[in-house]
């Protein structure tokens, strides 16, 4: 037991010398980082003296990954958002109705006239004025309906057509809903990551959770009410055709519209067509701008469909206003002039600087498909965190140096074996920290002192085992040999339990929780290396040595 | 010259008084389930939803102003508790908690701006270094997945010892980890420290540790059963648990110091977290002997095993692994 072959010597030292090598970059912790940002700046093209001073503060050849500090370490704001996607559905039936008018337009003559009536968000319901002929209008809706191509829905198709007496309903499938949810989600990911970055916030983490949630979290932002404000409202902007503009909120409204206020003009309301004449999607470029009057302002410029659909709009509509709309309020509802062909404008209101600025961020960014609900969020102030870090690190170095100061007191030249495991243990757990990428928290640090504490369990197994065989008079190195091989399994057990506890954390917990379980089972599985190689190594390496006759323990 | 905690050689009965441990035991059991009946735990946000935030300001904490400058707000059940800390004696932190509005699920930045601008009339020099709201529809799932996560751990836990050792070891071992848990949770019912998610993954770490030290024992006893086959169990498990005490006074000792410093010097965002570990480690050590080999004791195991496995006995591998 007491013999290393050459082999397991050289993979034990290498194992413990690549442990400090990717441990050491954290000793540094704010010079690698500043080295790092440099260099991903350079890879940018960005080759000003500052930025390569910078990078060459730490040298290419040594590793430079680092442990990632958790927002409690670091500050920054975390929020976890639930998408309606419900919303969405409402705009695909809308895209549906404009084919079923499409399909049913034709056969007018045998079905008479078609009218679509109000319905659930997931419906479209047509009524026709020949209730006789409802099944030929089912027919030629049916037609439409196309199979969903998912892996679940195999063989389900995307509308379900039905009719109860003169009203064909079309409602949207489960399989659709599904791949339509899928698809909400991908695009609002893609737009919440899309403003979060244009605002210029380093490192955010943006993951989809769950079915409609998404997570999002920045460090060094200074409140998650900051955070909300960048990813702000939908952003949905859409001009419509104005009905009347009324001061009764109450206005009864026809088939098909919509009652919004006015943004700045207070009691004003306006009636308008549901169905948007263009919606943000078609847009192209939004920037911050004065009016003639110099007020603030946004530019912006349609894409080719949208600017012929305006050009033609407006063409058509010369002296009847069109609403321009931002998240159910109207913006601004001026009367058309001319035929406007090139599809760009302004859009006017009472905005303030930052107002038009984060709005032509977020109308660049695209809208978002539907709207945000904000489930749980959390703001920890840099200074908070600093403190934390320190505290943390003051405990991690207390606790380290009173069970380096114990363990010699009670082992004597076996502690101080115990001792330089232990130190290569939290070497180690700082070095697989560092390769996984893993993010250090509070907890996770807690965790560290766990394990410190609980590293050199495996170690006073081993060596109470060896007292006792020494006390059975024992030759020093068959006791050692013994201590070892008979502590084996108790010390095998008894990690292997808290090991399954960390794993099950890991697996259930969330958030600071899981950075607990990750340091702690890390930190075990460390342990028992250093504990089985490392002191062992050592012990073995001075008793060949030395070759004592009689040994204290 | 050794620091020794325990001496070379002990020979402690540790079941003389077992009927009176285990009695004390169970009364504990008993109090922990009236004070958690009676007094409740404190859930945080995280089991409750609601929101906290907290307050740090230039002056001393005033808790009737800082509650009557929130009052108008009507914002429900309010606390404000001060935020104590011995290494910091010029800290001026509270921490404002109030509960989830109806028709909303984390606070809406309008709550958050009127409670911020109520306080910061109170005292013009605070500021919210932390904060913190969770929904009702997030701490519902919250609370759910806690209990998965503690019954899974009890539950993987106790498949491995059963693997690993006789069904009575692993009764004794349920016996030594509900005690643990049943304590905890009273204690924190008792002091009314805030029990949040943390407090879950403390709650782990004791079911992780507890058992460390039971395993430990058991597995001497595990390998003097195989080796003094005559012995009578009673003075075996004795002599297994003295055998094995130098080893479980050290490591409780050097987990405790960790932890003690880390309570002392980690700062009050973690202290009820680690206090919790404090309180596990020193349950988890005592119910190991006295709750753990006290109902092995009471339950007895089948020796006879030995004569199937002939000439294993006294051998550290043999396969009596179930």
């Amino acid at each position: 037991m007491l013999q290393f072959s050459l082999t397991k010597k050289i993979i034990i030292w290498g194992v413990i010398a690549l442990g400090f090598l990717f441990a050491m970059p954290n000793g540094f912790y704010t010079r690698v980082e500043t080295a790092n940002d440099a260099k991903v700046l350079m890879a940018d093209g960005v080759r000003d003296a500052n930025t390569v001073a910078q990078a060459a503060q730490w040298p290419n050849y040594l590793p430079n990954t680092l442990v990632n500090l958790g927002l409690d370490l670091r500050g920054g704001a975390h929020l976890l958002a639930r998408v309606k996607v419900e919303q969405v559905y409402e705009t695909r039936m809308d895209d549906y109705w404009a084919s079923i008018l499409t399909a049913l337009r034709g056969e007018r003559a045998t079905i008479g006239t078609i009218r679509r009536i109000d319905a659930a968000n997931d419906e479209v319901r047509v009524r026709i004025s020949e209730p006789a002929q409802i099944a030929r209008a089912v027919e030629l809706v049916s037609e439409l309906a196309r199979p969903v191509i998912s892996l679940s829905g195999a063989g389900s198709n995307d509308i379900d057509v039905t009719s109860e007496g003169a009203v064909v309903v079309v409602t949207m499938s489960d399989a659709e809903k599904i791949a339509t949810n899928t698809r909400t989600m991908d695009q609002s990911l893609e737009i919440v990551r899309r403003r979060v970055d244009e605002a210029g916030t380093r490192e955010p983490t943006i993951q989809r959770q769950g079915v409609d949630r998404i997570l999002i979290q920045v460090p060094g932002i200074g409140s998650a009410e900051e955070l909300k404000g960048i990813i702000g409202k939908t952003a949905k902007l859409t001009f419509h055709a104005v009905v009347t503009r009324t001061s009764d909120e109450n206005t009864p409204l026809g088939a098909r519209q919509v009652l919004y206020p006015s943004q700045n003009e207070p009691g004003i309301y306006y009636v308008l067509e549901k169905t948007p004449v263009i919606t943000g999607d078609q847009l192209n470029d939004a920037q911050p701008a004065f009016d003639q009057n110099n007020r603030p302002a946004v530019n912006f410029r349609l894409n080719t469909t949208g600017a012929r659909i305006f050009g033609q709009y407006t063409a058509e509509n010369i002296g009847n206003p069109f609403a321009i709309v931002l998240d159910q309020e109207v913006v601004s509802a001026p009367t058309i002039q001319s035929h406007i062909p090139g599809g760009s404008g302004i859009i006017t209101g009472q905005f303030s600087v930052e107002q038009t600025t984060l709005m032509s961020i977020q109308l660049r960014a695209g809208a978002l498909p539907a709207e945000l609900e904000y489930l749980q969020e959390s703001t920890v102030g840099p200074d908070l965190g600093q403190d934390s870090i320190d505290a943390g690190t003051l405990a991690v170095i207390v606790a380290f140096a009173a069970v380096l100061i114990f363990m010699a007191l009670s082992y004597g030249r076996f502690g101080l074996f115990a001792n330089v495991a232990l130190i290569i243990n939290v070497a180690l757990i700082f070095a697989i920290l560092s390769i996984i990428g893993a993010t250090l928290t509070l907890p996770g640090i807690a965790g560290i002192v766990l394990t410190v504490g609980m590293a050199v369990d495996a170690n006073v197994l081993v060596f109470e085992r060896i007292r006792e065989e020494l006390k059975k008079a024992r030759s020093p190195i068959k006791a050692i040999e013994l201590g070892y091989e008979r502590a084996f399994s108790a010390i095998i057990d008894a990690n292997i339990t808290t090991l399954i506890a960390a794993m099950i954390l890991l697996v259930f917990g969330s958030g600071p929780v899981k950075g607990f379980a990750i340091t702690l089972g890390i930190g075990i599985i460390t342990s028992v290396f250093t504990a089985i190689w490392v002191t062992r190594l050592l012990i073995s390496t001075w008793i060949n040595a030395k070759r004592p006759k009689t040994i204290e323990v | 010259m050794r620091l020794k905690l325990v001496p070379s050689e002990t020979k402690f009965d540790f079941f003389r008084f077992s009927t009176m441990t285990l009695g004390a035991s169970v009364l504990a059991m008993i109090v922990s389930v009236f004070l958690f009946f009676s007094m409740g735990l404190n859930l945080g946000i995280d089991f409750k939803g609601g929101t906290t935030i907290r307050t740090d300001a230039a002056t001393a904490v005033d808790v009737g102003a800082y509650r009557a400058a929130l009052a108008p707000l009507n914002l429900g059940d309010i606390s404000v508790t001060q935020i104590a800390d011995i290494t910091k004696p010029d800290l001026n932190a509270a921490q404002i908690r109030f509960e989830a509005q109806s028709g909303e699920e984390a606070a809406s930045v309008e709550v958050l701006e009127a409670v911020k601008a109520a306080l910061k009339a109170v005292d013009s020099t605070m500021t919210f270094p932390q904060t913190e709201s969770v929904g009702p529809e997030v701490s519902g799932e919250l609370v759910q997945q806690a209990i998965i996560a503690v019954l899974a751990a009890i539950g993987a836990v106790l498949f491995y010892i059963w693997l690993r050792f006789e069904w009575q070891f692993s009764v004794g071992a349920i016996a030594a980890l509900v005690h643990d848990i049943t304590l905890t949770i009273g204690i924190f019912s008792l002091l009314q420290i805030k029990f949040d998610l943390a407090i879950i993954a403390a709650l782990l770490t004791i079911v992780g540790y507890s058992l460390n030290d039971t395993v430990v024992v058991f597995d001497r006893v595990r390998e003097n059963l195989r080796k003094f086959k005559t012995t009578p169990f009673k003075e075996l498990l004795n002599m297994s648990i003295n055998e094995t005490l130098s080893r479980t006074v050290m490591t409780s000792v050097t987990t405790l110091i960790a932890l003690i410093s880390l309570f002392v010097l980690g700062g009050d965002v973690i202290r009820g977290f680690v206090f919790a570990m404090i309180w596990g480690v020193i349950v988890g050590t005592y119910s190991s002997v006295f709750v753990a080999s006290a109902i092995l004791l009471r339950l007895g195991v089948k020796r006879d095993w030995d004569k199937v496995n002939d000439g294993k006995a006294g051998t550290q591998f043999a396969g009596i692994d179930a």
